[in-house]
């Protein structure tokens, strides 16, 4: 187990270096520069402000130094745009906040999404598996950046339960939102993957074995029915969890939470390259450590597997 | 873009009285008015806030938040006139070349003194290349002394045409003779630094924990994607007269959302939505506002020969192309926000500025309509010999529609085929700039308010220039009215030189429409440049 | 190898290997077993009717047209609220979005530019991943594992916002849409299929074919493929709305198909924009063809799996 994760993060680095020059060399090439705007700046205080970030410099050297700076001193530089911010800044403000929404909508999408499969299934063709299927493809197909809005709608203006919008430092009414808006579809295909792979497992003949032995109904489901109908599950919790992250855009964008998601798409839409390059690695590195620990979760449920 | 020039004899007759000036400088309550219990403004703002360091602010938004926490020499009043601010009064020699501030006792959020000291301090560290500050150039253009040089690295930072006589006098040596220098001073650049701090916490310096300012609120928390709040600063000078305890500077990207959650009660203010304006003006009659906004919309024609499309190159299409485009259908039938539409370019409320008789703007639409098409045939275009011409614009719902519109207008009058690309601003910016386009989206927003600062783009050495216009005429004209004693006759000369070549197709000068609180009181609606502070603002009992 | 048993990004669990499929001369029985189970299921059925119906609207639909996609009804601008009302009077069957133009024609285009991305991003999918995934698992080994760890790394990439990048750079069109899209669609298959196919490979057809003298590409598409196609069809089919959905995205993020041509995803950001101020047919004509149209290809992907999967239920 612990040789396994040790070489999974020996191929992790050179997996992110990968990462780090693609996408210095994807933001060199791109048109304009993170000083640019409506206004033409003259060209010395360019060249000043060039020269203040280093950007005067060959791009190797440019590109080598960032490595370096990342590694050794764990600082990936001022941001361009946010003049008196630093990439390490805008990460440790906005990570947190797309983190703590990314877990409850992490938690509640699959809570919520395993055991409607599981009572789905339990009850194959019964109104709840009509309820629960129809919903969930409901559910998948309607996008998020449509549920939003929805919601701000019916919860903030005709209700005024909810704020539209905000943060405030985590308070709960802030989170109820955007944690709807970003589970809702992921929910939706926890559901149908739960279902799908309980009834699998239901009908093994393992299931129909203890069954027949007599075991109540109940332990038969949670003893030994459960534990392998998790394992797709499981297996989609990595690309969830990433969705989460990614899904923050559109969250940001329509309840202005602050989050790393816009902080993404500003960057790269103002050029700040230092930004895109942090958040890029960021998300990076957390994509490698989810399907590690997805990978090793999945083994401890499937003693099978060995890693 | 140099602004050498002197001004329209009626402003500069404004700006000699302003040792006298006592115009309002704060929140004015009249009498007998319930003020609200809460006094907290919250105010949409589209993007992030970029910085709080006055001198590396670039955008409106984040101006609006540092006017509320630092003060300049002067402040923009009501109507967009010089106030005085941390400066009580000045005096300025007989050819406008030498102003000297006297400064009132004023405190910084710490309890220090505004010294004169404080402003050459700021001035000094705007133009200094190790600050690389984009709006550096800005002291060079409002034309202290030594800018530029200092700005090139030609110069030391001490050269700078800026002394503090004493603590409490501050003396301006400008390199040109200038009457107008006194607008340009609530600029955020100009604004005095806390150099102490500065210099104990460098970048870290604007950190909610460690930041000092002189303006008449203090930063209380920033998280940029989300908000800035400033609450009231006890120690600035005119604290007694300053109303609104707090304000809110929540960012909303999206407009909609924005009316959405102004309609919830959650902002205070906030845009109107593109085409929305009349239907809410319906509605809520009250609290829709239209004011206009120191802009131009226009289309670039590329004048260069880097662009292949020959027929751009004859003023005939290019006169015909700009005479097609309703612009009443524009501003009135898809934008709807009582904008105007623009056959010029100088935006027509500009301090001083005389609008000269442009043809096309007093024509029928038929009348343009068939001008166009005559001179289409004439040029040797129709519907039988087809032209494609190539448009490029930046992403946005608003941008989208007028070019579709346009299009289409161009298509069933000319027979021109508008191919259309959306691209993001800034590869729109570096296209426009390296001039390898055909027609472009373009929009120009004052820098001060005096018409040299939309004209001077149509000088063949402006950066601005993306036309890449050069005509001889016009850069005598522009240079001739810098030392001219009415530089409106060769503004307006400029006009319809421009109006004759075509460089630019003019659309429609722009309008801020957005919805406010009823019990908001004191927005300043009459300045075009729609300069607000927080301290001028109150909120009523409803 | 862990990996096999997953499948990526997206949401639905691999079928398990096709037992009969091993036997070549039982697969025309198994096809004909398949097609009977997928018959039985009502919502399948049901779906694919809806789906032959859409297509088919979308090359019929425009012979019903008054207006095109581009013109614009200047009757209606400055006045959508009350002129631009769906209507068979004015030809504006779906009523017409914010400048004016006809919904109608714009969502028979968008709903064609959606399907061609879908399918598109699926069968670079099927290409791709069934070659890739085919050869990784049959001769595996060192080709096998450099193979499959460079699947691992695109997919610790975060995609999306590559994809972004990519498209701010070399701006909009059909094909950086294409290989933004087709970039990553194939990984999910190649997992899949090299994990089937190692299943496969000992089986005695296999190991028949070898000892007949044929060479090992042959063998891999001659023998191993052909056997895989209702894992890859029940995949293909899955992926194609997880493909519309992603264009939606992008779409929402401006970074779509170039103007005047359109998709659902941007006709539903568009008309999303504008649902609260009353002219709700902006939204909810797109959003209807998008829901049907997913809908339809979730049913029949589930359909099909049940059908090619007799050991499930």
């Amino acid at each position: 187990m612990i040789a396994f994760i040790l070489k999974r993060l020996a191929v992790a680095i050179p997996t992110l270096l990968v990462l780090i020059v693609i996408s210095f060399i994807l933001m060199k090439v791109a048109p304009g520069n993170p000083f640019a705007g409506e206004k033409t700046v003259p060209k010395a205080v360019l060249d000043n402000i060039f020269a203040r970030y280093g950007l005067d410099k060959p791009e190797w050297q440019q590109l080598l130094e960032y490595i370096y700076n990342v590694v050794f001193h764990f600082d990936f530089g001022p941001s361009f745009k946010y003049r008196d911010r630093t990439v390490n800044d805008i990460i440790a403000q906005g990570f947190p906040v797309t983190f703590t929404y990314g877990a409850w909508a992490f938690l509640f999408a699959t809570v919520i999404g395993v055991s409607l499969g599981v009572a789905a299934a339990l009850r194959q063709n019964g109104w709840i598996d009509h309820l629960a299927v129809g919903l969930s493809i409901g559910a998948q197909v309607v996008p998020n950046f449509v549920m939003a809005p929805v919601l701000v709608l019916v919860f903030t203006l005709w209700l005024r339960w909810l704020p539209g919008g905000g943060w405030d430092g985590g308070h709960w009414s802030n989170i109820v939102l955007p944690v709807i808006a970003l589970a809702t579809s992921y929910l939706a295909s926890i559901t149908r993957i739960m279902r799908s792979s309980m009834l699998e497992v239901l009908g093994s003949n393992y299931i129909r074995t203890a069954r027949a032995k007599g075991l109540p109904g109940w332990q038969v489901v949670f003893r030994h029915a459960l534990r392998p109908a998790m394992l797709p599950v499981v297996s989609y919790l990595g690309p969830v969890f990433v969705g989460m992250v990614t899904g923050s855009v559109v969250i940001d964008l329509y309840f202005s939470t602050g989050g790393i998601g816009q902080a993404f798409v500003n960057s790269a839409l103002n050029r700040d390259y230092s930004t895109i390059l942090g958040i890029t690695i960021l998300l990076g590195a957390l994509t490698i450590a989810a399907n590690l620990v997805v990978d090793v979760l999945y083994a401890w449920i499937d003693p099978k597997i060995k890693l | 873009m140099k602004l050498n020039g002197v001004l329209a004899a009626a402003l500069a007759a404004g700006l000699l009285l302003g040792t006298a000036m006592t115009a309002s400088f704060a929140a004015e309550v009249p009498e007998g008015t319930t003020l609200a219990s809460e006094q907290i403004f919250k105010y949409r703002v589209l993007d992030n806030i970029n910085t709080l360091d006055p001198q590396l602010v670039e955008d409106v938004d984040t101006s609006a938040v540092v006017r509320s926490l630092f003060e300049g020499l002067y402040n923009s009043g009501q109507g967009g006139d010089p106030v005085p601010g941390v400066a009580e009064s000045y005096e300025v020699n007989a050819d406008k070349t030498v102003y000297t501030f006297k400064l009132r006792d004023a405190k910084w959020s710490n309890g220090d003194p505004v010294t004169a000291g404080d402003f050459v301090y700021a001035w000094q560290r705007a133009v200094d290349p190790k600050t690389a500050s984009n709006y550096a150039y800005f002291v060079g253009l409002v034309g202290v002394v030594n800018a530029d040089d200092i700005v090139a690295g030609k110069k030391p930072v001490t050269d700078l045409g800026v002394k503090a006589i004493d603590d409490k006098t501050l003396e301006v040596t400008l390199s040109f003779s200038s009457p107008w220098f006194v607008r340009t001073l609530s600029h955020a650049t100009l604004f005095p630094a806390p150099k102490a701090v500065i210099e104990a916490k460098g970048v870290d310096w604007t950190k909610p924990e460690n930041i000092v300012g002189n303006g008449a609120y203090t930063l209380a928390e920033n998280t940029p994607g989300e908000r800035v709040v400033v609450k009231r600063n006890p120690n600035y000078w005119d604290n007694a007269k300053t109303v609104l305890e707090e304000v809110q500077f929540l960012t909303i990207n999206d407009e909609n959302q924005g009316l959405t959650r102004w309609r919830a009660g959650e902002v205070d203010q906030t845009d109107v939505p593109a085409g929305q304006y009349p239907a809410l003006k319906a509605e809520l009659p009250d609290n829709t506002y239209s004011v206009p906004n120191f802009c131009t919309y226009y289309f670039s024609v590329n004048m260069t020969d880097k662009q292949t499309n020959a027929a751009l190159k004859d003023v005939k299409v290019r006169e015909a192309l700009s005479l097609a485009i309703d612009r009443d259908v524009i501003v009135n039938g898809v934008l709807q926000g009582g904008q105007t539409p623009a056959y010029s370019f100088t935006h027509p409320l500009t301090a001083g500025f005389k609008m000269p008789d442009i043809p096309a703007a007093s024509m029928t639409q038929a009348d343009r309509d068939a001008k166009a098409v005559q001179l289409m045939a004439e040029a040797g275009y129709g519907k039988d010999k087809p032209l494609e011409i190539n448009y490029i614009y930046n992403t946005s719902e608003a941008h989208k529609k007028v070019a579709t519109v346009v299009g289409q207008m161009w298509k069933e009058k000319l027979g021109v085929t508008l191919n259309l690309a959306d691209m993001e601003f800034q590869t729109l910016l570096d296209t426009r700039h390296a001039k390898t386009y055909e027609l472009a989206r373009n929009a120009w927003c004052g820098d001060y308010n005096e018409a040299s600062t939309f004209l001077s783009l149509l000088d063949s050495k402006s950066e601005q220039n993306d036309q890449g216009y050069a005509n001889a005429d016009v850069d005598a004209l522009l240079a001739a009215s810098k030392t001219s004693a009415d530089p409106n006759v060769e503004y307006a000369a400029v006009e319809v030189q421009a109006s004759k070549d075509v460089p630019i197709m003019p659309i429609y000068f722009y309008a801020k429409v957005f919805m406010q609180s009823a019990s908001v009181k004191g927005w300043p609606f009459t300045d075009v440049e729609q300069n607000w502070y927080a301290k001028d603002l109150y909120k009523v009992a409803e | 190898m862990l990996t096999d048993r997953r499948i990526g990004n997206l949401a639905h669990p691999a079928p398990a290997p096709i037992e009969e499929a091993s036997a070549p001369e039982k697969g025309r029985s198994l096809w004909m077993d398949a097609a009977r189970r997928f018959r039985r299921n009502r919502a399948a059925l049901v779906s694919l009717a809806m789906l032959i119906l859409i297509v088919l609207f979308t090359f019929v639909g425009p012979l019903l047209a008054r207006w095109d996609i581009e013109t614009i009804d200047w009757t209606v601008v400055g006045s959508v609220l009350t002129k631009g009302m769906p209507s068979f009077e004015t030809g504006h069957y779906f009523g017409t979005d914010e400048v004016g133009r006809d919904l109608y024609s714009r969502v028979i285009q968008g709903t064609q530019v959606s399907l061609t991305v879908g399918i598109v991003g699926s069968v670079i999918a099927v290409i791709v991943g069934t070659f890739y995934g085919a050869v990784a698992g049959y001769f595996g080994g060192r080709l096998d594992s450099v193979m499959m760890r460079f699947v691992d790394i695109l997919y610790s990439i975060p995609y999306m916002f590559i994809l972004i990048l990519l498209l701010i750079i070399f701006g909009r069109s059909f094909i950086m849409l294409f290989v933004g899209i087709g970039l990553i669609s194939w990984l999910g298959m190649a997992r899949v299929v090299r994990g089937q196919t190692m299943a496969l490979k000992n089986r005695e057809f296999v190991e028949a074919a070898i000892a007949g003298g044929a060479k090992p590409l042959t063998v891999v598409f001659r023998h191993i493929v052909p056997n895989l196609l209702g894992v890859v069809a029940v995949y293909a089919t899955l992926l194609i709305p997880e493909m519309i959905l992603l264009e939606s995205f992008i779409s929402f993020l401006g970074l779509g198909v170039q103007e005047p041509n359109t998709s659902l995803g941007a006709l539903i950001s568009e008309g999303a924009q504008t649902m609260q101020y009353g002219t709700i047919w902006q939204l909810a004509f797109p959003l209807i063809f998008f829901v049907l149209l997913l809908f339809s290809f979730f049913f029949v992907g589930d359909g099909l799996r049940d059908a090619l999967d007799p050991k499930d239920r």
